[in-house]
């Protein structure tokens, strides 16, 4: 029981498991594979920019600008596809991260290199990301019937019962995986988030880790832009508007620490699963929109305050019968 | 054989100069002793050895070639490895991955190479003879085994110069005593050890060779057995201090604090001890035996799970230290930079911030009358600053440790609790806290005082309490105590005797 309560991922997993049984009970429609595959697909967005946004973190960073990018890169992006709309579909994918990769170089170069705060400077770009979609498109929208069938064709492709976008994702949480327990870079995330100084001592520089986060979070931001805009077949200023705060809120819920240097990415995608299930349970109880906002915030604040208890500081084990008790050495 | 050699190295800072030409040699089989008082450069040529700074002027010559660092990895490269004053490590972390940061091994691919990682871990374990594990987090370590890991740290570089900044500061007797047959090891296999510390017991059991350092100029080098402590102490002050300290004679009064079987679920159990008008209570033990966690809890920052605390007649309990503050009781913590000073804050502000409503005239705040009290205080500790409204972050560590306790006599308390208040700053300051310690006494202030230095605690208390693994194991008097049963009762060694 207590190594349950102590792995995070277990016991998240375990609550997510429960509420679909929960939800299924009431409403077995939620739980048939149909639907769970909907969820999946639904969710995989999420899913991948609470990975982008997690490296960020751990760097004790946070990216208030990624919705803004997903809204700007979609726009560049189907704004091509507008134009061209046969040209082959990686073209579009490529133009969507090329453009989200130079806005997260945007946001990495000046909080590495002129020392920005990471709150400030992506406050400041999420206005400007957004600001620039109206300057560039005139105001105007691509709709779904301007876009043409291989810009938005491509998504949701189905493959083995889920769509492209669904093993996008898992590709992608592979790749983020091997990075950060595989390779000395992403190891060193760990290590700057988790003291900085100690990381500066071990020839870990902070303005690089800085400029690779903040360029990854973007291209991944790019590259949900083009899926978020070929999915939904609309690309305007408006579009995920907000979604910065939901991608926090289950890296927090996934047991990212703000502090920095905590946070696995099988918690970070629970995370999201979690927030996932929920805004796909509450139509299928028949809950209005309304409440689903005030539901999702108090589950948010909930899964926080249990975070704050987890993080308090241990009490020392000094008596040697309390040792002895904790099974260490008497 | 010198492994490296500095050549009039100086290096500034705006407004500050740091080092100034200083040259010396670091011979390899040999430990070379670091000294002088806290601000005379030691951390200077650390970070510069270990590519932290870049000197301004001088050459560094690495085993006859000459090197510039310009990143820690050049420092490693050339063979420098170093284990630092505080531990900076990751506690999230695992031991392996504490050890490798920076230079964990790869194999196909680039990619970390977990299992040999692991095997180098389980070699260097074995080697400073530890008994945890590779994937144990460091959070989960003590703060010696910790330091171990910075230890297997500097050995995983196979460096040629290791430098141990302070590396006894956290330690036991019994930790130290492994600590220095690692370096005779080292020394053994040829290496040059820079051995950084301001206990000179230590530096007199370890080092062959000793470079003094006074106001970032090289004051003294030689042969450590062609010196004696006071010289040394010469050097380093450029004054004889009295490292004896003369005990005052105080009339001892009536009982101010008593307290009964003071007991938590895990930390300290039965704790009893009576304090007095006049009286300095030494509270001796090795690092982690509870005292600091006893104190805590008598200061109101943890809640005791049994027991019972009598101020001045009055039965009392503290939920919060404002409680514990109101009733007359003032806690210098042992951790100075996170605990007691806030260092981006200046000095006024800092030594009123726990009696701040004493300066509350009407609805604001009477900078008038701030600024009396720091002057008074001030002066009297004799600090040491520009101005009265300076950063703490600009002044040395012995400055802030006397801002630290100006902010608690100005809380006008009965008693004072200082928990290792010369932790860590210079010869000077040091005597001039001792002194302090013992005017506060006089004016009838019961002081309890934390400490892990035996000749400050046997020369300041009037008894001593000493603890063991969470309890109070014996009490000494003044007159019928000796080092070896203060230090055998703390280290357990008359029973295992």
């Amino acid at each position: 029981m207590s190594f349950i309560l102590r792995n995070r991922e277990i016991a998240l997993a375990i609550i997510i498991a429960l509420m679909v049984t929960g939800i299924g009970i009431y409403a077995p429609p939620f739980v048939s594979p149909d639907n769970i595959s909907y969820v999946l697909d639904d969710t995989s967005i999420l899913f991948m920019m609470v990975l982008g946004q997690m490296m960020v973190i751990l760097t004790r960073g946070i990216d208030l600008s990624v919705a803004s990018n997903i809204a700007l890169s979609g726009m560049i992006s189907a704004s091509l596809a507008e134009s061209s709309p046969n040209l082959p579909v990686i073209t579009y994918i490529a133009l969507a991260i090329v453009t989200g990769t130079i806005l997260g170089l945007i946001n990495g170069s000046l909080i590495a290199f002129v020392g920005i705060p990471p709150i400030v400077m992506t406050l400041g770009t999420l206005a400007a990301f957004r600001g620039l979609i109206v300057v560039y498109g005139g105001g105007n929208q691509v709709n779904a019937s301007e876009m043409g069938a291989v810009f938005q064709g491509f998504p949701k492709i189905p493959i083995l019962g889920v769509t492209s976008t669904f093993w996008i994702m898992v590709a992608l949480s592979i790749g983020v995986f091997v990075f950060l327990n595989m390779t000395r870079a992403g190891r060193g995330l760990y290590a700057v988030g988790g003291n900085p100084e100690a990381a500066r001592y071990c020839g870990i520089d902070l303005s690089r880790q800085q400029l690779l986060v903040y360029t990854l979070s973007g291209a991944i931001a790019g590259l949900c832009g083009y899926l978020w805009t070929a999915r939904y077949g609309v690309a305007y200023s408006e579009i995920a508007s907000g979604f910065e705060l939901t991608v926090i809120a289950a890296c927090v819920i996934g047991g990212v620490s703000i502090a920095g240097g905590v946070g696995t990415v099988p918690g970070a995608l629970l995370g999201a699963l979690f927030l996932g299930v929920i805004v796909n349970a509450l139509p299928v109880m028949q809950i209005t929109p309304f409440w689903q906002m005030a539901i999702s915030g108090f589950v948010i604040l909930t899964a926080v305050i249990l975070n704050a208890r987890s993080e308090k500081r241990g009490i020392k084990l000094i008596l040697p019968e309390a040792r002895r008790a904790a099974g260490g050495t008497p | 054989m010198s492994i490296l050699s500095l050549s009039h190295i100086s290096k500034s800072f705006p407004g500050v100069r740091a080092l100034h030409d200083i040259s010396f040699e670091l011979e390899a089989g040999m430990v070379t002793a670091l000294i002088g008082e806290n601000g005379a450069g030691k951390s200077t040529i650390v970070k510069i050895l270990t590519g932290i700074y870049t000197p301004d002027k001088g050459t560094l010559t690495v085993n006859g070639t000459q090197r510039s660092f310009s990143s820690p990895r050049d420092s490693w490269a050339a063979g420098i490895a170093a284990i630092h004053q505080e531990t900076v490590m990751f506690d999230e972390l695992s031991v392996a991955e504490n050890i490798f940061m920076g230079h964990m091994p790869t194999g196909k691919g680039n990619l970390v190479d977990w299992p040999e990682m692991r095997r180098r871990t389980a070699g260097l374990l074995q080697r400073v003879e530890a008994n945890f594990g590779p994937d144990t987090k460091l959070k989960d370590l003590s703060v010696a085994q910790k330091h171990l890991v910075e230890i297997m740290r500097a050995l995983s570089h196979d460096a040629s110069l290791i430098i141990m900044d302070e590396p006894t500061a956290a330690l036991s007797r019994n930790e130290i005593e492994d600590l220095f047959r690692i370096v005779a090891q080292l020394k053994a296999e040829g290496r040059a050890i820079v051995f950084i510390s301001h206990k000179f017991d230590e530096i007199f059991a370890v080092a062959d060779r000793y470079v003094c350092l006074r106001d970032g100029e090289k004051v003294g080098e030689g042969d450590i057995k062609q010196v004696t402590e006071p010289e040394l102490v010469r050097l380093m002050v450029g004054r004889p201090i009295d490292q004896v300290f003369p005990k005052r004679d105080i009339a001892i009064g009536n009982a101010v604090l008593s307290v009964k079987d003071f007991s938590n679920a895990t930390e300290f159990a039965d704790i009893s001890f009576e304090l007095h008008r006049g009286e300095i209570l030494g509270f001796y033990g090795l690092v982690g035996a509870g005292r600091s966690e006893v104190m805590q809890c008598l200061f109101g920052l943890s809640a005791p799970a049994r027991g019972s605390i009598v101020l001045e007649g009055k039965p009392v309990s503290f939920s919060a230290p404002d409680q514990s503050i109101a009733a007359g009781i003032a806690y210098v913590p042992e951790d100075r930079q996170h605990q007691g000073a806030v260092l981006p804050m200046g000095i006024r502000d800092n030594v009123t911030l726990a009696s701040i409503l004493q300066h509350v005239r009407g609805l604001f705040l009477n900078r008038h009358s701030e600024q009396d009290a720091v002057r008074k205080l001030g002066t009297r500790l004799d600090v040491r600053a520009a101005n009265w409204e300076q950063r703490l972050q600009e002044l040395s560590g012995g400055n802030q440790q006397k801002v630290v306790i100006a902010k608690w006599l100005a809380t006008k308390p009965k008693v004072i609790i200082l928990d290792e208040p010369t932790k860590g700053i210079d010869v000077g300051s040091k005597a001039a806290v001792h002194d302090f310690i013992g005017e506060l006494a006089e004016e009838g202030l019961a002081v309890i005082l934390v400490s892990s230095e035996l000749p400050e605690i046997m020369g300041l208390s009037d008894r001593v309490v000493v603890m063991r693994e969470g309890r109070i194991v014996s009490t000494f008097a003044r007159n019928s105590w000796s080092a070896e049963a203060i230090v055998g009762a703390a280290t357990g060694a008359r029973e295992a005797a």
